[in-house]
């Protein structure tokens, strides 16, 4: 998808260190020259296009309780209703198919493990299908955005 | 990443994370906007998303894109088994190239898991993402540990981690947020 001119400097420059100031988007707009409404409208319309998914925090896993990545193995015929029943989940945010036998990947952001338990116990119910836990250890590097 | 967080934030940040999880509103005022749902002022809004900015709890504040509209479609996550007392240095040699978007370790799940040691690549064309993950072997001399790669293919949902569900703190149930 294409991007302007403008839109690819609000894109480049502002995936971090966004204004934590009273009006963000003015400063954003004196930074560029433009005019604070030009910013907005450029960002709802990025976002109306789908490629802005949200101005907003990137937080640390296990901030607020209990979170990991999850695989499944699903036969490929029940694949998009598994993933149906694992995307309907509240705490679930990210949910991919994947080429392994292990097929089915998401992540669960619950507020304790007691409710991480909970949930994969919901969705094995639900499915049929046995889920693998793997929580993260250490993370080591995390991409502050993409260079577009 | 053993050590609980949750002593460093408390009910009110977590209920300003539920408040913007789904983005900051665009318009002129947006902290001021923020604050007024959860009855707190602007200033309150910007000092606590400064503190937990500073803290590291909020690992980045801006933009989040969704990728594969721009065209990243491309996006591996490879996959590898190290033993576990070398899993610091190479991660190390991992994280030193440019394309490699993330990288973390993981507990493995034996038998059917055997891999700890994972990092993402994204970029809009398979060939070159092969060329980049042989490359990273190869330099990183990781060519002797067991490996695989698995490309994404749907993506059946992408959000951020959600904070307005009830969420327990320090034992404590709390209210959703919005």
């Amino acid at each position: 998808m294409e991007l302007s001119a403008i839109e690819k400097k609000l894109v480049n420059g502002w995936q971090q260190g966004f204004p934590l100031s009273p009006r963000p988007y003015a400063q954003i707009a004196d930074e560029l020259g433009i005019l604070e409404s030009d910013v907005i409208a450029s960002l709802a319309s990025l976002k109306q296009r789908g490629i802005l998914s949200r101005v907003g925090a990137v937080v640390r896993p296990n901030t607020a309780g209990a979170s990991s990545l999850v695989a499944m193995s699903v036969l490929p015929e029940h694949l998009e209703n598994v993933a149906q029943v694992v995307s309907v989940q509240p705490q679930v945010n990210h949910n991919y198919e994947r080429e392994n036998s292990l097929n089915l990947w998401f992540v669960v952001t619950a507020s304790s493990e007691i409710e991480l338990e909970q949930v994969l116990s919901r969705i094995e119910q639900k499915t049929g299908y046995d889920t693998i836990k793997l929580p993260l250890e250490k993370a080591f590097h995390i991409n502050l955005g993409f260079a577009i | 990443m053993k050590t609980p967080l949750n002593l460093q934030i408390d009910q009110r940040d977590i209920r300003l994370l539920g408040a913007i999880e789904d983005g900051l509103p665009l318009c002129e005022s947006p902290y001021s906007r923020v604050g007024k749902q959860l009855q707190m002022s602007e200033e309150e809004v910007i000092a606590r998303l400064s503190r937990m900015q500073t803290a590291g709890i909020i690992r980045r504040f801006g933009l989040v894109l969704q990728h594969r509209q721009l065209g990243f479609h491309a996006n591996a996550m490879v996959v590898w088994d190290i033993p576990d007392e070398e899993v610091d240095s190479v991660a190390q040699k991992i994280i030193a190239h440019d394309f490699v978007t993330l990288c973390y370790c993981r507990a493995r799940h034996a038998p059917v898991w055997k891999f700890n040691l994972y990092c993402m690549i994204h970029g809009r064309k398979r060939a070159v993402v092969e060329a980049q993950i042989n490359d990273l072997k190869k330099s990183a001399g990781l060519d002797i540990y067991p490996s695989k790669t698995l490309f994404s293919r749907r993506r059946f949902k992408q959000t951020g981690a959600r904070f307005s569900i009830p969420v327990k703190v320090n034992g404590g149930l709390y209210e959703q947020a919005s």
